[in-house]
């Protein structure tokens, strides 16, 4: 059984409480189209479950079939830089059909983010160092493919749809008791 | 299903065609780790996962200065229309004639659908199976068996933690 080996960090782009009883871990690549399936899935997931689960979101960019996903994932970075995070992966998953510099550009901007910083962060590859940290730890992890989740440190082998991830949830929330 | 050959057999050598015009044999990469992952078909969606994840950690397999082979009973046509599509780095052995053979001498074929197991060896620099693993077929395994087995085979290669050997053996 695969478990994440990293655990979650300050490094980590968290929503929710860190301390929650149940921490929802994705490895995911912006222009996978499963993945962008799956995001409603996980907005239910939190709304649903609300304070008692943290949701951790790490890139996984297949980079040979997704010539867009590093640059989506540095940009998702930039944002976080300027504590936007949420904002930029929200906006890059529900216009993924648009994905590429021109989108980036908008998003960035929409959340006060110049263009030539953009630019310049992507060129240099300010960010790449993180996205393959963060990469490398879910091969570690046993991550297969994308989206790959972890529920409090064991691999998902369920499907996204919000009533496999919530069922799994509540697996690890009554295990507790 | 049989029995892969397990950790401390002798890996069978081969010789299989890598592209149409050409042939690698185990023994010419003598020298250097090797990892065949075995599986069963071109195209299929799973496989194109695991071959397209390994795509992508060739770098890391490469610190431990390991070779990476895929090996299916596809032939090499195939294996070349597929490895351009998905834009593989790494060579795809066409286990085409007698057809599974080398998968055979590995314990990994499956006589029924006459396609190899999803199986996985590390095969150390003299030729001996370091370790190996078969996942059931419809599973992905992932990168994260053969890179603890290269980092317990060589402890100086690209990561630290090599404090997990003892209990890791298939």
């Amino acid at each position: 059984m695969s478990t994440l080996r990293p655990p979650i960090t300050p490094y980590d782009h968290v929503r929710g409480p860190a301390d929650a009883e149940v921490a929802l871990v994705e490895y995911g690549d912006y222009q996978c189209p499963h993945c962008a399936a799956a995001h409603p899935h996980v907005k239910l997931v939190e709304r649903q479950f609300g304070r008692r689960l943290c949701f951790a979101f790490r890139h996984f960019p297949l980079n040979q079939v997704h010539p867009y996903a590093e640059s989506a994932a540095e940009c998702a970075e930039v944002a976080a830089a300027h504590s936007r995070f949420w904002e930029m992966h929200d906006g890059l998953y529900e216009n993924q059909e648009l994905l590429g510099p021109p989108l980036f550009l908008e998003l960035a901007r929409n959340l006060g983010i110049s263009d030539l910083e953009l630019s310049q962060a992507l060129t240099a590859g300010t960010f790449a160092p993180k996205v393959r940290s963060d990469f490398l730890g879910g091969v570690r992890s046993g991550v297969n493919g994308t989206p790959t989740f972890f529920i409090n440190g064991r691999r998902h082998d369920g499907t996204y749809l919000h009533q496999d991830l919530a069922a799994a949830i509540e697996t690890h929330l009554h295990a507790k008791v | 299903m049989g029995q892969i050959l397990p950790a401390g057999a002798t890996a069978p050598d081969f010789e299989l065609h890598v592209t149409p015009d050409q042939m690698l044999s185990l023994n010419d990469l003598k020298g250097k780790p090797v990892i065949m992952a075995f599986y069963p078909a071109d195209w299929s969606p799973v496989c194109g996962d695991q071959m397209g994840l390994y795509n992508e950690v060739l770098s890391e397999f490469r610190k431990y200065d390991a070779e990476l082979l895929g090996i299916s009973v596809d032939g090499a046509w195939c294996h070349e229309a597929f490895a351009k599509d998905r834009h593989l780095h790494f060579p795809l052995l066409a286990d085409f004639e007698p057809k599974g053979a080398v998968a055979k001498s590995y314990g990994a074929y499956r006589e029924g659908e006459g396609v190899s197991e999803r199986a996985l060896f590390v095969i150390d620099q003299n030729g001996v199976i370091f370790w190996s693993y078969r996942s059931p077929i419809a599973v992905n395994p992932g990168a994260d068996g053969i890179l603890d087995a290269l980092e317990r085979l060589q402890p100086h290669g690209a990561s630290h933690e090599h404090t997990t050997a003892a209990h890791h053996t298939v």
